[in-house]
C-alpha cells in the first residue's frame, strides 16, 4: 500500500476531504519522514512539529464542521528560509539573522497558510539565495536525495531536497537566477517561476530585487499548479505586484494533461542547447529525446535565435550583486539579529562592521564588493546601467521569439546535479549552473523546470530538467506543455523518483 | 598662494560686500502633511511616544516593501506647480546608499537624476527691488528616525554612552526644495534669502500641504554660500551651512558665512567645500563634515518601486485646484484695503497679511483689521516670542471684535480686555463678553450719578476745573472708569462731568 507521504498533493488534499485520512495523519506521517530521513538529506533548518499540527488539527475541526475545504487543505508543505514567517526563526541561510523571529508574516506565507496549508518548517537554503548547490548555508549543506554525496542545487536545495526525499508533497521556492529551476532539475521534480509580479515580494528577504520571485515545487505538474494559484495574484503591499489576477494555471495542467500539443509551436532556443560547448552530454541527449517527445504529442517544433542570451550571465552578475549590495545594507546589528564588538571597547561604525565581517559568508561577501563598485560614481554606466541595456534586449529577444511560437524549450542547468565540494573553489563553474535560467529571470518571463530522463554520465543515474518558457503573464503556457510532457513521460518510463536508489530502504 | 595674516583688513559687513559678490542656493527640505508615511500606512502625528508610530516597513525589517503614498504624490505636484515647476510624466525613485544608525535600511529611498518637478521660479520683493529665484527642482523622499546621543559632552554620537533611536520620523514623506544658485543680490543676499524662505513658506501654508512649523523641523534649511571678487564672473567655492532653523537665521547664517569667507579670502587662503553648522547662540557658523571625504552614495533607481507616471489630465485637475497664492492675495489685498506699497510691505514683513485679509473676509474695516494685527496682536506675539499668526485666535474672532467696537458695544480698552480672553482660554469672543461683563455702559444716568459721586469724593479737583483748568477733568474720568470697572465711554464720561460742573470747553 503506498504511504501518506508518498502521496501527491492533489490526492493528498482529495483524501483528506473525502475523510479518508485526518490531516493530522497526513502531517504526522511527513514529521515522521522528516525524523526518518532528514538526518542524512538535511533539507530544512527548523522543523515546527507543534505549529504543524496545531494547524493540520484546525483543518480537521473545520472539516467536521462542515466548513468547505481550499483544494489545498490540509496538505503539508516546506518553507523557504527567505520567506518570513511569523513567530517562526527566519535567518536567510545566514549567521547574520541567527535567531530572529518576525514580527510579520510574508504574504506567500499568509496565503499559505489561508488555504489550509500545513507548514512543516523552513528549509535550507544558499545564505541569502546567493548561490547554485545550498552549500553557501551558514549552517550545514543540504544532500541530494538521488546521491547524498551530491549538491540539490540551489538556492531553493533544501525545498527541493525536502520534496524529491518525500519529507512535503509541496514547498516554496524563490528564483532569482534559477534558484528554484536549477535544483528542481537536479532533485527530480517539478519548479515553476513565476511571471515577475506574478507572487508577492512582500516578505521575501530580498536578494535582488527587480529579478526575486517565489514559486512552487512539486512532484507533479499539477500540484505545482495547484500551490502556484495559492500564492499569486495582485497585493497592494507590494508595488511591483501585478495589479490583474493570472491565467488559470490549474486549469492549464489538467488541460496539458490530456496529452495533446496539436496546434502548439515550441521554439528550441539555439543558444541554450549547447552549440558552444560547456553542456553535459547526457543533458543535451535526454533534452533532444524530450524535444521529440514534445513532437510526438503533436507541437510543431521551430528552432530560434536568441543571440543577446549570450550576454546574460555577465549582465546577471551585475545587476544581482549591485541590488544585493544595497538590500544587504540593513543587516549592520542595530536593530536585529547578530552583533558583534559591542562590549564598550568599539564604535558604531567599528561594531557594524565587525558583524557583517562575522555574519556574512564569503559568496555574500563577494557579491557585495562587486555590487558597491559596480554602482560606484564612475562606474554606474560602465557596469550597472549596460547590464540594464542588455536585459533590454534580452527583454526583446524574448518578445521577438515569442511572436514566432508560443513557448520556447532548452535543458534547465547544462548539468547534473554535481559533488558536495566539487565546485565552491571557483564561482566560475558556480555560476554557469545558471546559464539556462538567467535569461528568464532578467526578462522577468515565467519559465518551468519538468524532469525529462536520467543521465549516468558522471556516475549514477541522475536527472535532467526540461526548461518551458513562456511570455509574461503566460504562465499557463508552463503549465499546459510541462504537464503534457510529463503525462508522456511517466507513461513511457514510469514517474522518476520512484528510480531514487538511495532513500529506498525508508521509502 | 601664501596666507597672509599681517594685513588687516577691514571685516564690517559693508566692506566686505563692497569687494565680493555673493552667491547664494538654498535646499530647503519639507515634511508633508499627509495622514500616513511615505511608503507605509503608520500615523505621520508629532509628539508620540518614540516607536509606536512604526511597523516593518519604515522599520526596514528583511522583506518588507515600501508602496508610494499617492496624497504624497500630490502634494508634491501642488508644490511643483506654485513653484512655477514642469512636472515630469515620468519619473522614478532612488536608493541612496549609506550606513547611519537613524535609517532603518542604511539606505534612503529618494529622487535622484529624475526629480517629479523641474525648472520653476519663485519671486521675492525686498527694499521693493524683485529678485527672480530659480528652482531647480523638487523632489521626494522619506525622513529618517531620530537620534538621541546621551552622554558625552557635545551630545554628538562620538563619545556618547549611549543612543536612542525613535523611528516614528522614518518614513514621514519630506520634499526638497533645491534653488538655482541665485546672483546678483549683492549686499541684500541675506535678506533675499530670508525674503524666499518666508515667502516658500507663505505658499505652501496656502497650498495646505505641509504646517511649515521650523521650530518643529517641519520646514528646515541648508544655505549654500559662495563669494567671488568684485569683478570676478568664476563663482568661489562654496559651503553649505545646516541646521538653520528660524526666518531670522537664514539671513544670519548667510550674513555671517560671507563675512567668514572674505576674512580668508582676504588673507589669500582657500575656501573649504565643506558642510558647515549654524549656531542659533553665536550667530556664526561652525565646521562640520568635509565634502572630500564625502560619501559615494551610489544612487541606483529603486527596484521596488514602479515609476511614477502622473497622468496629465490628474495634473491639470491638481492645478485648476490650486488656491490663490500669496502673492496673487497681497496685490488683490492691496488694491482691495486700498494699501500704500509701504503698507503692504510692513504687513508682509510683520507675516500678517494673510491674516488681515481673512480678517476683512470676516467682516472687518481694513483700517481696524490692519491696525489690530500691527498694533496690540503684534505685541502680545512679541511678548510671547511667536508670530502673530501663531497667536490662538482667528482672523475670524478678530473680526468680531473689531464689530462690537464699531457697534459701540465695547470700548477699545474692552476689546483688549475681550481679546486677552480668547487668547488665554480658547473660548469665543462672545462667551468671553459674556462671562466677564465686558459692555460699554452707556445709561447716562448711570454715568451722571457716577460723575456726581465722583466730584463730590474730589471737591479740590472739581474746584480746579471750574477755576478755568478743564484738562484736570482727566482724574475725574479715571475715577469714574474705575467705577464702572472701564465699561464707560471715556469721551461721554468727560462730556457729563463737564456739563455737570457747569464748564464748557
Ligand atoms: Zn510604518
Amino acid at each position: 500500500m503506498t504511504q501518506l507521504h508518498e502521496l501527491d498533493a492533489a490526492s493528498t488534499a482529495a483524501a483528506i476531504a473525502s475523510g479518508e485520512v485526518s490531516a493530522i495523519e497526513v502531517t504526522q506521517a511527513h514529521l515522521d519522514r522528516i525524523t526518518a530521513v532528514d538526518g542524512d538529506v538535511r533539507a530544512f533548518l527548523h522543523v515546527d512539529t507543534e505549529g504543524a499540527l496545531a494547524a493540520a488539527n484546525a483543518v480537521d475541526e473545520q472539516r467536521s464542521a462542515g466548513a468547505a475545504l481550499g483544494p489545498l487543505a490540509g496538505v503539508p508543505l516546506a518553507m523557504k528560509d527567505v520567506v518570513v514567517t511569523k513567530g517562526l526563526p527566519t535567518t536567510s541561510g545566514s549567521k547574520i539573522l541567527e535567531g530572529w523571529v518576525p514580527p510579520y508574516d510574508a504574504t506567500v506565507t499568509r496565503r499559505v497558510l489561508d488555504a489550509g496549508i500545513v507548514m512543516l518548517g523552513k528549509t535550507n537554503m544558499d545564505e541569502f539565495a546567493m548561490g547554485s548547490s545550498t552549500e553557501n548555508s551558514a549552517y550545514h549543506p543540504t544532500h541530494n536525495p538521488w546521491d547524498l554525496s551530491r549538491v540539490p542545487g540551489g538556492s531553493s536545495g533544501g525545498s527541493a531536497a525536502a520534496v524529491a526525499a518525500f519529507e512535503a508533497p509541496l514547498s516554496i521556492g524563490t528564483d532569482t537566477g534559477g534558484s528554484i529551476r536549477q535544483p528542481a532539475a537536479v532533485t527530480g521534480i517539478v519548479g515553476h517561476k513565476p511571471t515577475y509580479g506574478a507572487v508577492s515580494r512582500y516578505g521575501l528577504i530580498a536578494f535582488s530585487s527587480s529579478l526575486d520571485q517565489a514559486g512552487p515545487f512539486g512532484r507533479t505538474v499539477l500540484d505545482a499548479a495547484l500551490l502556484h494559484e495559492v500564492i499569486a495574484g495582485p497585493d497592494p503591499l507590494d508595488s511591483t505586484s501585478i495589479p490583474q489576477p493570472g491565467p488559470d494555471v490549474v486549469a492549464a495542467a489538467r488541460q496539458g494533461a490530456r496529452g495533446d500539443l496539436a496546434g502548439v509551436r515550441v521554439g528550441v532556443v539555439r543558444e541554450l542547447t549547447g552549440a558552444g560547448g560547456g553542456y553535459q552530454q547526457g543533458v543535451l541527449d535526454c533534452f533532444r529525446a524530450a524535444v521529440d517527445t514534445l513532437a510526438g504529442l503533436g507541437a510543431e517544433i521551430v528552432e530560434v535565435s536568441c543571440p543577446n542570451f549570450d550576454y546574460a550571465l555577465a549582465a546577471y552578475y551585475l545587476i544581482a550583486p549591485s541590488e544585493c549590495s544595497s538590500n544587504l545594507a540593513r543587516f549592520d546589528g542595530v536593530r536585529y539579529g547578530l552583533r558583534v564588538g559591542d562590549d564598550g571597547s568599539h564604535s558604531l561604525e567599528e561594531v557594524m562592521s565587525l558583524t557583517r565581517e562575522q555574519g556574512f559568508g564569503a559568496e555574500v561577501k563577494r557579491r557585495i564588493m562587486i555590487g558597491t563598485y559596480a554602482l560606484s560614481s564612475g562606474y554606474y554606466d560602465a557596469y550597472y546601467g549596460q547590464a540594464q541595456k542588455v536585459r533590454t534586449l534580452i527583454a526583446r529577444d524574448f518578445a521577438a521569439a515569442f511572436t514566432a511560437v508560443d513557448v520556447l524549450v532548452s535543458p534547465t542547468s547544462p548539468f547534473v546535479a554535481f559533488g558536495i565540494g566539487e565546485r565552491v573553489a571557483d564561482p566560475m563553474a558556480m555560476y554557469v549552473n545558471d546559464l539556462c535560467t538567467l535569461p528568464a529571470s532578467l526578462a522577468g518571463t515565467p519559465a518551468i523546470s519538468v524532469p525529462c530522463g536520467l543521465s549516468d554520465e558522471t556516475g549514477p543515474a541522475l536527472p535532467v530538467g526540461l526548461q518551458i518558457m513562456a511570455p509574461a503573464m503566460a504562465d499557463d503556457r508552463c503549465y499546459r506543455v510541462g504537464a503534457a510532457f510529463e503525462a508522456a513521460y511517466t507513461a513511457a518510463n514510469g514517474f522518476i523518483l520512484k528510480q531514487i536508489s538511495q532513500l529506498g530502504a525508508v521509502r | 598662494m601664501t596666507v597672509r595674516d599681517d594685513v588687516q583688513l577691514d571685516l564690517s559687513y559693508d566692506s566686505v560686500v563692497r569687494r565680493f559678490a555673493p552667491v547664494i542656493g538654498l535646499e530647503t527640505h519639507v515634511e508633508l502633511g499627509t495622514v500616513s508615511k511615505m511608503f507605509c500606512g503608520c500615523s505621520t502625528e508629532f509628539g508620540a511616544e518614540p516607536n509606536t508610530h512604526t511597523c516593518p516597513v519604515c522599520l526596514g525589517l528583511p522583506g518588507a516593501l515600501p508602496v508610494v503614498n499617492a496624497k504624497a504624490i500630490e502634494y508634491t505636484i501642488r508644490i511643483g506647480l506654485a513653484l512655477n515647476c514642469s512636472i515630469a510624466e515620468w519619473c522614478r525613485f532612488a536608493r541612496k546608499n549609506y550606513f547611519y544608525p537613524d535609517m532603518p535600511k542604511n539606505f534612503q529611498i529618494s529622487q535622484y537624476d529624475e526629480p517629479l518637478c523641474v525648472d520653476g521660479h519663485l519671486d521675492v520683493v525686498v527694499e521693493g527691488q524683485t529678485y527672480r529665484v530659480g528652482i531647480e527642482r523638487v523632489h521626494m523622499e522619506e525622513d529618517t528616525g531620530k537620534n538621541t546621543h546621551v552622554g558625552g559632552a557635545t551630545g554628538r554620537i562620538h563619545g556618547a554612552e549611549y543612543s536612542l533611536v525613535d523611528f516614528n520620523r522614518a518614513g514621514i514623506p519630506l520634499i526638497e526644495i533645491v534653488t538655482k544658485p541665485v546672483e546678483g543680490t549683492g549686499p541684500l543676499a541675506p535678506e533675499v534669502a530670508k525674503a524666499y524662505v518666508t515667502e516658500l513658506r507663505d505658499i505652501l501654508r496656502s497650498l495646505g500641504v505641509s504646517d511649515v512649523k521650523m521650530e518643529q523641523g517641519s520646514l528646515r534649511c541648508d544655505v549654500n554660500t559662495s563669494l567671488s571678487p568684485i569683478g570676478v564672473s568664476e563663482w568661489g567655492t562654496r559651503t553649505e551651512t545646516k541646521n538653520v532653523n528660524s526666518l531670522r537665521s537664514v539671513e544670519r547664517a548667510v550674513r555671517s558665512e560671507i563675512i567668514r569667507q572674505a576674512a580668508i579670502l582676504d588673507r589669500g587662503g582657500k575656501i573649504k567645500q565643506e558642510t558647515r553648522h549654524f549656531q542659533e547662540t553665536t550667530g556664526e557658523t561652525r565646521s562640520g563634515r568635509s565634502k572630500e571625504e564625502a560619501t559615494d552614495y551610489r544612487y541606483f533607481p529603486e527596484p521596488d518601486l514602479v515609476p511614477v507616471a502622473p497622468a496629465r489630465d490628474w495634473v491639470a485637475e491638481i492645478r485648476a485646484s490650486l488656491p490663490e497664492l500669496p502673492a496673487a492675495r497681497r496685490t488683490r489685498l492691496k488694491s482691495e484695503l486700498g494699501l500704500s506699497t509701504e503698507d503692504l510691505q510692513q504687513m508682509v514683513n510683520a507675516g500678517v497679511v494673510e491674516a488681515v485679509g481673512e480678517t476683512v473676509q470676516a467682516g472687518a474695516s481694513a483700517t481696524e483689521a490692519r491696525n489690530w494685527w500691527m498694533g496690540y496682536l503684534a505685541e502680545q506675539a512679541n511678548s510671547r516670542e511667536v508670530e502673530p499668526t501663531s497667536l490662538p485666535i482667528t482672523p475670524a474672532q478678530v473680526a468680531r471684535v473689531i464689530l462690537l467696537v464699531a457697534d459701540g458695544k465695547l470700548s477699545t480698552a474692552l476689546a483688549r480686555q475681550a481679546v486677552d480672553g480668547v487668547l488665554q482660554t480658547g473660548k469665543d469672543v462672545d462667551a468671553i463678553v459674556a462671562e466677564r461683563g465686558l459692555a460699554v455702559v452707556s445709561d447716562t444716568s448711570e454715568l451722571t450719578r457716577a460723575a456726581d459721586e465722583a466730584i463730590a469724593a474730589n471737591p479740590d479737583v472739581a474746584d480746579k476745573v471750574r477755576g478755568g483748568k478743564v484738562a484736570a477733568v482727566g482724574a475725574l474720568v479715571g475715577a469714574v472708569m474705575k467705577a464702572t470697572r472701564g465699561q464707560a465711554d471715556a469721551p461721554a464720561v468727560r462730556q457729563i462731568l463737564l456739563q455737570q460742573l457747569g464748564v464748557s470747553e
